[in-house]
């Protein structure tokens, strides 16, 4: 046992610092434990770059003015630039100046916004403008338009409707009025027309660890006193996602003076945060240690809530194999295919999974007869699964199934060494054995899956950095497990028939 | 599908489980460095011969793509042989030919293949086509193996074989490996063949199984599992414990054939043998592996010495 000992005080002490960090950051920092009853916080980083010109540069950007969400803290990283929010003029902004900037400039600006839930009375529509007239002929086709879908409907939200399922057609009119403006154009112009107040607007649709997003130009219409937003461009948004309205006829999102190729991406992740924490966030916030992973980009932060996942996964393999015995292919295989899962849902990944790989087996039965040397056997698989992944995008898309555009998020690689392997299993063992282990793999990645997808498995990992120090020792520790596999149990049956006494007789 | 054994049961008669095998008897005596000793056919062949081992004959070895051509040299020699690759695993790539004559080449199912055919098989097995990784290999050419009558009946197409696990140089287990249809020929007991459990120290058929159920019949010739016996079983045992001192590898597989003429050939070594042995004999290995563990000593004990205690011991 002594030879041992120093590995069980690798687990003591992972236990131990695992369960200290897990104790100080909840009751020290007040990190909660559980998801539930906190307040739900937008991080969002707009990124702004662009090529200085050797001159002065100005750079202004539009900050959010959406009554629905309340500014909790906002923060400029700017190398040398001098820097000034400025929120008492008409419309709020942050601009960055400096003498001289030549070369490729990066600016940060991070805002923190709370939803609030019962948002003041917001302004009515300033009095209808004239509308401009557009010229001919587009303006008699917007009136052609308009008529239609006056005659079609009863009321104003009616007409509203009509209007876009009108814009959303292949109508003649609709498509020549299309070949000069945009989509959200053509509405509101349709509007003032119809002398219903509206305007363009771009908001920014606030959906957890996304990055490099930008604007979606939205139309905002006063209809029953009160603004309701359009989106006419993109025609599959998600309807329940918070949307953050940024530009209101503000001029425009970002100008920069004295540089060119200028452009911003955002970044947008969601914290909860107790009211605590919050608190202490602010005491807290030169302090390395405790503030761990908060104080790095959002962009990177989203990045490790991906990551920190894959510790959960590898568990959960572990734990399969060593434990219960399942069969899989490929070691860790399934953690990455449950990390496709997490973006394509659970049933079209196990469909789109079965689907790739079933055809890839099929189209790789015939590569085998034409006796390929493995590297040049993998990349053919490789370049198969792609066209796969084309081909079913393209059919997909073409009867309307657009859940099933999410077949791009498997990885192709693994894939095709996925594929590679079922083949040649198939030869050397039978169909049953690829059965058997494709079913193992796909039973350890919808696990996998289920546990990196739960709220609390998530937060916990994220949060509380102590809890991979815990993994860590379980898997340690199962590494060592040298007991029956459940499946053994059911395997080894038939050995418990016999009486005992007749291993002791022959044995001894 | 639930109905499973007490762990509590399967321990009190010594079953040793899949992380029991891989942790405590496969990485504490099977060294990484003597891997290769078993994983290349034809290295273990050539340590066979220089340890005294019977194995089949070696009629030939292809390692260039050059030489293929030369190939008809050997082949001319013998009416009938055996290729495979070194390197090849769950028996693929093995081409048997019984006989040539102006036909061509006679396969064992009765087909016939040309000469240009044999050289096109051996070329994919130096490109690696067979073996795992894709690797190039090489192509070993054996004499056939006559089967002793004593199986008759008891396979079906493929080649019946004797797996003993061979622990420090003790033959611990023993078992008969029968293909069947559901095999399709191949003596893999995890593809359907049977298992026929036989004595260590007597070469007599305890119990079978298939697909870790016991049965009584061969499935497919409907042969008395039970009436077989093993004749001059001291010998394999002496050819089995000697693969120790060979391959160096403390918990190993022997695959042993026997030929008619030569007796008992060593056909190929595992560093991984399987668990379903422990079914075919109604005994788990543990208590064997444990007492052979307690032995101790330093001098070690000689083939002759090993073969008197597994018959003393093990009887």
């Amino acid at each position: 046992m002594s030879e041992r000992a120093p590995f069980f005080f690798l687990i003591l002490a992972l236990v131990i610092v695992g369960l200290t960090t897990i104790y100080y950051r909840h009751v020290e920092l007040g990190v909660p434990l559980t998801t539930g009853e906190r307040v739900t916080i937008w991080q969002i980083e707009a990124e702004i770059s662009f090529i200085g010109k050797a001159e002065p540069v100005n750079a202004q950007l539009s900050l959010p003015n959406d009554a629905g969400f309340e500014l909790v803290e906002e923060f400029t990283a700017s190398p040398a630039y001098g820097v000034h929010v400025l929120r008492d003029q008409a419309f709020p902004k942050v601009v960055w100046s400096k003498r001289i900037v030549e070369g490729r400039q990066t600016l940060y600006y991070r805002g923190s916004y709370k939803e609030v839930d019962n948002a003041g009375a917001e302004a009515p529509p300033a009095k209808i403008s004239p509308f401009d007239v557009w010229e001919e002929p587009y303006q008699s086709s917007a009136q052609t338009v308009l008529n239609d879908a006056y005659q079609r409907s009863g009321d104003r939200e009616l007409l509203l409707l009509e209007v876009e399922k009108l814009l959303r057609s292949d109508d003649q009119n609709v498509a020549l009025l299309l070949s000069r403006h945009s989509r959200s154009q053509v509405f509101t112009h349709l509007l003032d027309m119809a002398g219903v107040p509206s305007k363009s607007v771009g908001g920014l649709v606030l959906e957890d660890g996304r990055r490099n997003q930008s604007l979606i130009p939205l139309v905002s219409v006063y209809l029953n006193d009160s603004w309701q937003l359009y989106n006419l461009e993109t025609p599959d948004w998600d309807q329940s996602l918070p949307i953050l309205l940024w530009l209101q006829e503000s001029p425009g999102l970002l100008d920069v003076e004295g540089g060119r190729n200028s452009d911003v991406v955002f970044s947008i992740s969601r914290i909860t945060k107790s009211t605590l924490q919050e608190a202490k966030a602010s005491l807290n916030e030169a302090d390395l240690f405790t503030s761990g992973l908060y104080n790095l980009p959002i962009s990177e932060q989203n990045l490790f809530k991906g990551i920190l996942l894959l510790p959960i996964g590898a568990l959960v393999v572990v734990f399969l194999r060593v434990i219960i015995g399942l069969k899989c292919s490929g070691t860790f295989m399934p953690i990455l295919i449950a990390t496709s899962f997490i973006q394509t849902e659970l049933l079209n990944g196990v469909l789109g999974f079965l689907l790739i790989v079933s055809t890839g087996l099929v189209i790789r039965s015939y590569l085998s007869h034409l006796n390929l040397l493995l590297v040049s056997r993998i990349s053919a698989v490789v370049i198969l699964v792609i066209g796969i992944i084309v081909v079913f995008t393209i059919i997909a898309f073409r009867l309307g199934l657009t859940e099933a555009l999410t077949i791009t998020f498997f990885p192709m690689i693994i894939m095709a060494w996925t594929i590679e392997r079922m083949s040649i299993l198939w030869e050397e063992e039978g169909g049953k054995e690829v059965l058997v282990q494709g079913g193992g793999s796909l039973i350890v990645a919808v696990v996998a899956y289920l546990m990196m997808d739960n709220d609390l498995i998530r937060h916990w990992a994220f949060n509380f950095l102590g809890v991979h120090a815990l993994i860590m020792a379980a898997i340690l520790l199962m590494g060592q497990y040298t007991g029956y596999r459940l499946l053994e149990l059911s395997r080894f049956k038939p050995m418990t028939d016999d009486p005992l006494i007749d291993n002791k007789m022959t044995d001894n | 599908m639930f109905d499973l054994a007490s762990p509590f049961e399967l321990h009190k008669r010594g079953v040793m489980g899949m992380n029991q095998r891989n942790f405590s008897y496969i990485a504490k005596y099977n060294k990484r460095e003597f891997y290769p000793n078993v994983d290349d056919k034809l290295k273990t062949k050539v340590l066979a011969m220089e340890y005294g081992l019977a194995v089949p004959q070696l009629l030939g070895v292809v390692k260039y793509q050059h030489d293929v051509k030369e190939v008809y040299k050997i082949l001319d020699q013998h009416q009938g042989f055996c290729i495979k690759p070194a390197k090849g695993s769950g028996g693929k790539g093995i081409l048997v030919i019984l006989e040539s004559n102006k036909k061509g080449y006679k396969k064992a199912s009765g087909e016939y293949v040309s000469y240009d055919e044999v050289i096109r098989h051996i070329s994919n097995i130096l490109a690696g086509l067979f073996s795992l990784g894709g690797t190039a290999d090489v192509a070993v050419i054996e004499a056939l193996i006559e089967f002793d009558p004593v199986f008759d009946g008891l396979s079906h197409e493929g080649v019946p074989d004797i797996r003993m696990i061979v622990f420090q140089g003790y033959p611990v287990m023993s078992m008969l490996r029968l293909a069947t249809h559901a095999s399709d020929g191949k003596a893999n007991l995890h593809q359907g063949a049977v298992g026929v459990g036989v004595g260590i120290a007597d070469g007599i058929a305890r119990s079978a199984v298939q697909f870790d159920r016991f049965v009584e019949k061969h499935p497919d010739t409907g042969k008395e599992l039970s009436e077989i016996k093993i004749d001059g079983w001291r010998r394999l045992l002496h050819l089995s414990a000697s693969c120790y001192e060979m391959s160096g590898l403390g918990y190993l597989g022997a695959d042993i054939v026997l030929d008619r003429a030569r007796g008992p050939l060593v056909l190929e070594l595992n560093a991984r043998p399987g668990l379903a042995i422990q079914t075919a004999n109604r005994m788990g290995l543990l208590p064997r592996l444990k007492k052979i563990e307690a032995i101790g000593g330093r001098r070690r004990a000689s083939v002759d010495e090993r073969v008197e205690y597994v018959f003393k011991n093990f009887a």
